[in-house]
């Protein structure tokens, strides 16, 4: 087949989950030896197109055809076959075994017929790393590599099994710039010199415009367009996928920093198995500034943010909020002080998703004399007022403030805890994973209302696994490696890619105070 | 000779060393049964029950049959479906291991004592045919190693062939990898394009027979054709402990079923000198040391992670 050919052709694919249509007539061809991008908010409906692909799922209607043949049957080990690879976003390896065993499983080479033969694995393996230039440690054990190895796993898991059409799912979402950079050159090479195609599912669209041929959009289980990526740009793109303008406003940053809100010294803090998770840390925050956390998951910025929250224990070390110490008070005695939490996990500790809009607005504040009578009934007339109001402010969509949280989307969830926890105006705010799977227009209003709150003199501190998300945001960036400061920054005074080294522990600052 | 030393002598003679190995036997049966399914993700708490099962209707089937090879033969049966009813409940219809084992272990104990009482009366049964204990004239020949391993029920050597099978099955093959994918990371197998249930479908299997064959072993080989209601007691959860501490490796799995056998042999003996009911908590002290063995193991790896 030469270049140009489409290798797949979905053909009116439609996709119906009980209450949802997933899929709505998805028509789409990919060409052999191109790099696809297939863009889309949360829910557009893309992962279910690609497991489509992959043979995870049967389409409610609607055809298949890989490379000139119809898929007959759903079936991975059929898809497989035919030379389709997927790397999922969520990795699937199995941690106790090595990679060399990871790479084969399910193609094992044999002796006697019966028996495994590690050694012709291991070897087979590093043939293919030879071949595509991607080393990894063939004899360890998956759970004890990197993220980014494991990746690299991943990748020579599909090449084993002789895929020449790669699904990447979210392949950068754990990466750290380097680490994606880097699958990036991997992803050229094999196209270029292997005739590979690309199909790579993402929400980030500087990624898109540096590494696709072609782009397209989903939204709301349609596919509503496809282009050259060399004629669009990034707002182009965004606009498409939440079916409106989206405009990215410089956000206008205003006044001076104060004195200093937050005191974190000499911090130590373990993570649930007990072992230690911050090590020594100190940090001041002032008013008027927003200070951001950069780390790579697991790396003691969620156990930080709790302990100062209040959420789980401090070893030792001290936190002051306004000058008073909240060391080991608890989370209402540290609000109270003058310090509010968006926690990172909206589903586990940011809502009730049993109440409804209105109580989960409220909670926080139902001892106050306006929402009561004697103390011991609640008046829900004013509770509905408050609630009404916050809703309206905060522009929450959904299906008004008496349904229930739990049935609302993911970004107006996420708005109902900003709206909660901003309306207390506290001083300080410690804000963790604002817009993690929330949609674009949603993360447009949140920022905004963040920049706000920094002009209008409250002390910040925000963590995020979105780097562009700390780098537009932050006044000042922390880098955070196995619980220890490794550096501190102005904003604009280093990039991305070198604030990837102080992630990974490559570098180091000096002092460690921030 | 002091009493002292005559207590020694006997506690520490080849008789409680072949007597460790017979009870060590159905013991190591059900672990290596019960390493397949701990291996598939599926927390086998029901191998009681099991081993309950295969004990009674091995006896039933010498009976009926007036044959020990009918007796194993229909334990064989009888484990094949329990293994497929524990695994259509719990991988078809996902129901909870832990409820389903436990629902099992009370359902084989009233309907092995009803059906026994049935057919046997209240007193049970003896002396139906039972499978002979092989003498190897060659084995006799050697001291100490030779009475030991000698004149032994055919499990016993059975049960040696079975952990070897049962290693190379799951550290050797391709299949033994599946198995252990399906336990540790099924999507993985799923996505691989094999079936992670049809793993697991074949761990319950393997371990509804072995578990048969461990019954088969007490009520036939150990007991000469004898049932007696609850005859399992309580092996099954020795079993699982033996599974946990071996972390479902199979030999290991023996080893460690070698030394419950070990106590109880010292149990039995000990009897003569002290109250029965003393010596019986043996097995079970031991199950609990250890327990806090696995725990301290777990917590010293933690810290060792800790300082890398």
């Amino acid at each position: 087949m030469k270049n140009n050919e489409a290798v797949i052709r979905f053909e009116h694919v439609s996709m119906q989950f009980p209450g949802v249509l997933a899929n709505d007539d998805v028509s789409l061809e990919i060409r052999r030896g191109e790099v696809f991008a297939l863009i889309g908010e949360n829910g557009a409906g893309k992962s279910t197109l690609m497991n489509i692909l992959y043979g995870i799922q049967t389409p409610s209607s609607g055809e298949v055809w890989i490379k000139g043949k119809r898929v007959e049957q759903y079936d991975p080990r059929i898809v497989i076959e035919q030379g389709v690879g997927m790397v999922h976003q969520h990795f699937m390896l199995v941690p106790s075994f090595t990679v060399a065993q990871n790479i084969v499983l399910s193609r094992e080479p044999r002796k006697h017929k019966i028996f495994f033969d590690n050694a012709a694995a291991e070897a087979a393996a590093r043939k293919l790393e030879a071949e595509y230039g991607l080393t990894v440690p063939e004899t360890e054990a998956v759970e004890d590599i990197s993220v980014g190895l494991q990746q690299r796993v991943e990748i020579l898991k599909a090449l084993y099994r002789g895929a020449e059409i790669l699904i990447l799912d979210e392949p950068t979402a754990v990466l750290t710039p380097q680490e994606t950079e880097e699958l990036f050159s991997v992803i050229r090479r094999v196209v270029r010199d292997k005739g590979m195609t690309v199909i790579i599912i993402t929400h980030k669209l500087d990624e898109v415009m540096a590494i696709s041929d072609r782009v397209g959009v989903m939204r709301k289980g349609r596919l509503v367009g496809i282009h050259e990526t060399k004629d669009v740009d990034a707002a182009k793109l965004a606009s498409l996928m939440v079916g409106r303008p989206v405009i990215f406003d410089e956000l206008i940053r205003s006044g001076e920093p104060g004195a200093t809100a937050l005191r974190v010294e000499h911090l130590q803090v373990s993570d649930h198995r007990g072992l230690p998770a911050v090590r020594d840390l100190s940090l001041e925050l002032r008013a008027g500034e927003i200070l951001g956390i950069a780390a790579i998951e697991g790396n003691g910025q969620s156990e930080l943010i709790e302990a100062i929250t209040g959420m789980i224990p401090v070893r030792s070390g001290r936190v002051t909020v306004l000058g008073r110490e909240v060391t080991g008070l608890e989370p209402g005695e540290i609000r109270a002080a003058g310090l509010a939490h968006v926690p990172e996990d909206r589903l586990a500790t940011g809502i009730s998703g049993l109440a409804t809009v209105a109580d989960n607005l409220l909670i926080g504040r139902q001892r106050e004399p306006r929402f009561n009578r004697f103390g011991i009934q609640q008046n829900r007339k004013a509770i509905r007022d408050y609630a009404q109001e916050v809703y309206q402010r905060y522009d929450i969509r959904g299906a008004g403030v008496d349904s229930l949280a739990g049935d609302m989307s993911g970004g107006n969830m996420q708005k109902v805890v900003i709206a909660r926890e901003f309306s207390f105006d506290t001083p300080v705010l410690v804000i963790s994973q604002p817009t993690r799977g929330v949609d674009v227009g949603a993360i447009e209003f949140i920022h905004s209302r963040i920049m706000e709150k920094r002009n209008q003199g409250a002390a910040i501190l925000l963590s995020s696994a979105d780097l562009d998300e700390v780098f537009r945001l932050s006044d000042r960036i922390i880098t955070l490696f196995e619980g220890e400061i490794t550096g501190t920054f102005r904003a604009g005074e280093i990039s991305k890619e070198d604030v990837g080294l102080y992630m990974t522990g490559s570098k180091r600052q000096g002092g460690q105070e921030a | 000779m002091s009493e002292f030393e005559k207590i020694l002598s006997t506690v520490f003679s080849v008789g409680t060393l072949q007597q460790m190995l017979r009870s060590a036997t159905p013991v190591a049966l059900a672990a290596i049964g019960g390493s397949m399914t701990e291996h598939a993700g599926i927390m086998n708490i029901g191998m009681d029950g099991m081993i309950l099962m295969g004990a009674f209707f091995g006896v039933l089937g010498s009976f009926l049959g007036q044959s020990a090879l009918a007796g194993l033969g229909l334990a064989l049966l009888i484990g094949v479906l329990v293994g497929l009813f524990f695994a259509l409940l719990v991988v078809r219809y996902k129901s909870d291991e832990f409820i389903i084992g436990c629902a099992l272990n009370t359902f084989a104990l009233g309907l092995t004592s009803y059906l026994s009482r049935s057919v046997f009366g209240n007193n049970g049964t003896k002396g139906n045919p039972a499978l002979p204990a092989l003498h190897l004239p060659f084995l006799s020949k050697i001291p100490i190693l030779g009475p030991m391993l000698n004149d032994q029920s055919l499990f016993v050597y059975l049960t040696w062939i079975v952990v070897l099978l049962a290693w190379l099955f799951v550290y050797k093959t391709p299949y033994g990898l599946w198995l252990r994918a399906s336990g540790e990371k099924p999507d993985t197998l799923r996505t691989a394009g094999i079936s992670p249930k049809r793993m697991q479908w074949i761990a319950s299997l393997l371990c509804g027979i072995l578990c048969a064959l461990a019954g088969a072993h007490l009520s036939l080989g150990q007991l000469s054709g004898t049932f007696a209601e609850n005859m399992s007691n309580s092996r099954g959860y020795i079993a699982f402990a033996c599974v946990i501490f071996a972390a479902a490796h199979p030999g290991k799995a023996y080893l460690a079923a070698l030394m419950f056998g070990f106590f109880e042999a010292i149990g039995l003996r000990l009897q003569s000198y002290v109250s029965a009911d003393l010596t019986n908590t043996i097995p079970y002290l031991i199950t609990i040391i250890m327990m806090v063995y696995v725990v301290a193991r777990k917590q010293q790896r933690k810290k060792k992670l800790a300082r890398a």
